[in-house]
């Protein structure tokens, strides 16, 4: 699915390869990736979310700046507090391409069926068999 | 209805699609081995396609131009990849410029059609993989690939 967001990305969503560049960027590393997983489930507040690495409040602030800025996450503000989300359409957008070839396909063998109806109905050459005349 | 079930897969980006007609494998195969045939069907009522160039040999290509609804052109081009008249046929399908050359940053789908004899009619069995360019495997093989899958991976659990 990862192949799939990204092609999505870049052909739905009309997504620059900058702009891919800095989703990959985002992605490319372990808290980062982390911190998605956290905003998928719950909403943590960014001083919540410090709490849970190793690392100063400014550095995970950072993390999530890059993440905000590739569209994986947004945040909200409530009160003194800022409020962090996983975006859930950049998964589910995902899905729609797939979607769109299904629906042309089922087009195509419905066309493909009315084709060979026709074929066989007795206009042509197709009923006249046998010798001539 | 001819379409006998339509399996989509996200994970593996691939459709399969089994349908059922009522005519004889010769009469199917027809559909996609006569150009004038196939034009009739690929393109929807609202883009017609019209089918260039034809040639439906290991290594042949098939060309052909779409024109929307506001007269916008786009280009396809078929890489036949194996071929076994009248029964299966295995080609890429890739968006093409005005030189039939494909584009590259567009997405390219591989698609299989096998065609058996099923209760005196024709069942026709496709599987439709979509891959992206070579360029963008080679991207996301560099090793951010893990990466990505794996965070991918998770959101995709986290909201089924």
């Amino acid at each position: 699915v990862w192949k799939w967001i990204i092609y999505n990305l870049m052909v739905v969503d009309d997504l620059s390869n900058r702009a891919v560049d800095e989703l990959l960027h985002a992605l490319a590393d372990t808290t980062r990736r982390d911190i998605l997983r956290r905003c998928a489930t719950g909403q943590p507040s960014v001083s919540r979310l410090a709490r849970a690495y190793p690392m100063s409040f400014a550095a995970v602030q950072k993390h999530v700046a890059v993440l905000e800025r590739a569209g994986l996450v947004t945040k909200e503000r409530r009160g003194r507090e800022q409020l962090v989300r996983t975006d859930a359409r950049a998964v589910s957008r995902a899905r729609q391409a797939l979607d769109e070839l299904e629906a042309t396909w089922r087009g195509r063998v419905d066309r493909m069926s009315d084709l060979l109806v026709e074929g066989t109905e007795p206009e042509g050459k197709n009923s006249r068999m046998g010798g001539t005349g | 209805l001819s379409i006998t079930s339509v399996d989509t897969d996200y994970d593996n980006l691939t459709i399969t699609l089994v349908a059922d007609f009522d005519a004889s494998i010769q009469q199917v195969w027809k559909l996609w081995s006569d150009p004038r045939k196939l034009e009739r069907w690929w393109g929807p009522p609202t883009d017609p396609a019209r089918v260039e160039t034809h040639d439906l040999s290991p290594g042949g290509e098939v060309t052909y131009r779409m024109t929307g609804p506001e007269g916008d052109v786009h280009h396809g081009l078929w890489r036949i990849t194996a071929v076994r008249s009248p029964t299966s046929l295995e080609f890429t399908d890739a968006f093409a410029d005005e030189h039939g050359t494909p584009i590259a940053d567009m997405p390219v789908s591989t698609v299989t059609v096998q065609l058996t004899e099923r209760d005196g009619g024709t069942r026709m069995e496709m599987r439709l993989m979509l891959e992206s360019r070579e360029d963008m495997e080679r991207l996301l093989s560099t090793g951010v690939v893990d990466g990505l899958r794996q965070a991918v991976g998770q959101m995709d659990a986290l909201l089924k």
